[in-house]
């Protein structure tokens, strides 16, 4: 990884609470709280976390389809938050998205055609014979034949409204494509034919994504590396084999734990988490697990973990836990 | 299930359930048979419109009607027919012999009442208690299902309450008059991994002890291993596999069975480049093929699974049966 092809640093999104006389500012919701990682060329992160947790505020923000409070996002090296609109525009070529729910993302008036065809219209690529072609051959890569054109959303299942959502995201040919839960709504049996779809684009396509899930697996499955979030922040992050061969933060543990396993043979022990996800808006002191975790220090509510390298130089695996970053109170 | 040969307590025979649709009737559950034995655990796993929720509902006789309705079939419990019951006597067995739990918690609780009024009526209704003794039963319940503070809580309304808890209080609200069966449909899909591993958790102690049933009906194989002892898997309105979870998925025997086991993702040691899947997808249930309605996305498919529907043969001990020509193994 010589340049990463985007480089997010201490991303802060946090959304005003109004109320009261005037809509005065009552509080603010840190839905996402300085939050920094690298993507590399090609390459997927898989972020994970439980409903609430700022997942998917995180992917929109990196897009800029939610304005950043602070912080700043690099795409092949340039800070997109200082573009002006047309700029940005021009960048949103480089940077799709895909959205969770098939059935909401998709204009029920339009043809499917025109749907994906759209943003090929907007950024005025090629001529009309060419769009036609390209949204052919877009079709083609997501598994759909070229009847599909002239119909209407309603006319399709979810998995196959979910691959046209795919074939738009991918007209204008981005390098980097964010997919907010592609597959949560999906049927078991048709969720697994568009994760073979999602690999085939990064194998054979090349493209990077950010893929947001709940779902550990899916995350293992078609991620290089994986974040995990937990209340805004990102509380682990490494690359995939090493955080699931070892996974560190007690958060993650839990999380790991409680995925129900479909195979008789491995009922396993759980650590069930005690309580609810505190709300955001009054997020715990300190660590902001604490209040959840069964191996909480005196510390824990006081202080903020920092961020630690508890892997390799070569091979880092951060984890913000006081567990781990050396003081006198955690174990050798 | 066993040699001591337990009662069935639920018994379902040859159960259909129709649905008027603007293009004609269909047939949402179409023939099934199962029974429910006292204090097990059985799943019924099966896709989006696999009849599995409607199964759930004829069990109560919760069917929306219009358009559903019963068309054939019996449903026996304690010796009574449901599908046969007057209006009046059934509304006497829900919620004292057979109780159920819905996907959404906030749907399913009144958002006006607060949760003493909803718990209560239950059990003034059914047990002919005071207020008090009703209060006093429901701040117990809340307690079993883990509510912290109870006494305070039963005055909330059900807005206050994360999803997790509502869900609880529904348990709760279920099972207060102590029912022989709970049927609970997706009670933790709309849940977080961590909450519904609480939720789970919950059910099976309280399934112990309280000595009831669950039916447990879910589209998450996951869930099914590790809290049910039998399962039923539906696909398309048909029963195509029953056994215990530990044939079902160790020794899967109907393709679909296996093709759904595989298509899972699971956490792996390696990461592998493509899932197996299940090719197509399920058949419009009003133009349904003449033969196996799972035939043409089954890589075992013969001729003759093209011409008459497979009926489910049990395989030797109760419970256990498989819909195919051609079964694995």
């Amino acid at each position: 990884m010589s340049q990463p092809l985007l480089k997010v640093v201490n991303l802060k999104k946090h959304f005003p609470v109004r109320g009261g006389m005037f809509s005065r500012v009552l509080a603010k919701v840190k839905a996402v709280d300085g939050v920094s990682f690298e993507l590399g060329k090609q390459r997927t992160l898989g972020l994970v976390g439980e409903s609430g947790c700022g997942k998917s505020t995180l992917g929109r923000t990196v897009l800029r389809l939610h304005e950043p409070t602070a912080g700043q996002i690099f795409l092949d090296g340039d800070d997109i938050c200082t573009l002006d609109r047309e700029a940005l525009k021009q960048r949103r070529r480089d940077m799709q998205i895909i959205y969770q729910d098939p059935y909401a993302s998709l204009s029920p008036r339009r043809l499917i055609g025109q749907t994906i065809q759209e943003p090929l219209d907007v950024h005025k690529i090629g001529t009309p014979e060419e769009r036609k072609k390209r949204v052919e051959e877009l079709l083609d890569i997501v598994g759909l034949r070229k009847q599909v054109l002239s119909r209407y959303p309603h006319e399709f299942s979810g998995g196959q409204r979910q691959r046209i959502g795919i074939a738009r995201a991918l007209a204008l040919n981005p390098s980097f494509i964010v997919a907010d839960e592609p597959v949560s709504a999906l049927d078991v049996s048709v969720q697994s034919q568009v994760l073979n779809v999602i690999s085939r684009l990064q194998r054979e396509h090349g493209i990077a994504f950010l893929f947001i899930s709940h779902d550990l697996a899916v995350i293992q499955h078609v991620s290089d590396d994986v974040g995990v979030m937990y209340l805004g922040k990102l509380v682990e992050y490494s690359d995939s084999g090493s955080l699931y061969r070892d996974p560190k933060h007690p958060y993650t543990r839990a999380l790991m734990s409680a995925i129900p396993i479909p195979d008789v043979r491995q009922r396993a022990k759980r650590i069930v988490l005690a309580g609810d996800i505190p709300s955001p808006m009054n997020p715990p002191s300190g660590c902001p697990f604490h209040t959840r975790c069964a191996e909480a220090m005196p510390k824990c509510s006081q202080v903020v973990p920092p961020r630690v390298n508890a892997g390799s130089a070569e091979k880092p695996h951060y984890v913000s836990c006081h567990l781990f970053d050396g003081s006198p109170e955690s174990p050798a | 299930m066993t040699d001591e040969v337990a009662k069935t307590l639920l018994c379902v025979r040859n159960l259909v359930v129709e649905f008027d649709t603007r293009f004609g009737p269909v047939r949402a559950v179409d023939d099934i048979s199962f029974d429910i034995f006292p204090n097990e655990t059985v799943g019924i796993v099966g896709e989006s419109g696999c009849g599995k929720t409607v199964t759930g509902l004829s069990l109560l006789r919760l069917v929306p009607s219009p358009p559903g309705r019963i068309v054939q079939g019996s449903i026996i419990l304690n010796g009574n027919d449901l599908v046969q019951l007057p209006e009046n006597d059934m509304a006497q067995l829900r919620g004292d012999d057979i109780s159920m739990i819905f996907q959404e918690p906030m749907t399913a609780l009144n958002p006006v009442l607060s949760l003493g009024t909803q718990m209560t009526d239950v059990l003034r209704q059914h047990r002919k208690m005071t207020k008090r003794e009703a209060r006093n039963v429901a701040i117990d319940m809340l307690e079993k299902v883990g509510i912290p503070v109870p006494e305070k809580r039963i005055d909330e309304y059900p807005h206050e309450l994360s999803g997790g808890m509502r869900q609880r209080v529904m348990i709760a609200m279920a099972l207060s008059c102590n029912p022989k069966l709970l049927v609970a449909d997706e009670p933790t899909t709309a849940l977080d991994v961590t909450t519904q591993a609480q939720v789970l958790e919950q059910i099976v102690e309280l399934q112990e002890e309280f000595h009831m049933a669950v039916i447990l009906i879910t589209h998450d194989l996951g869930v099914i291993a590790e809290t049910c002892q039998r399962a039923i898997v539906m696909y398309c309105g048909n029963i195509v596999e029953t056994g215990t979870v530990e044939d079902l998925f160790q020794r899967p025997r109907h393709p679909y069975t296996k093709g759904l086991l595989e298509s899972i993702p699971r956490l792996r040691d390696e990461r592998i480049a493509e899932l197996p899947i299940i090719p197509g997808m399920v058949p419009d249930l009003l133009s349904l093929p003449a033969g196996c309605r799972f035939a043409d996305r089954c890589k075992y498919a013969q001729a003759d699974c093209l011409q008459t529907p497979p009926r489910l043969e049990s395989s030797g001990d109760a419970g256990s049966g498989v819909a195919c020509y051609h079964p694995l193994n």
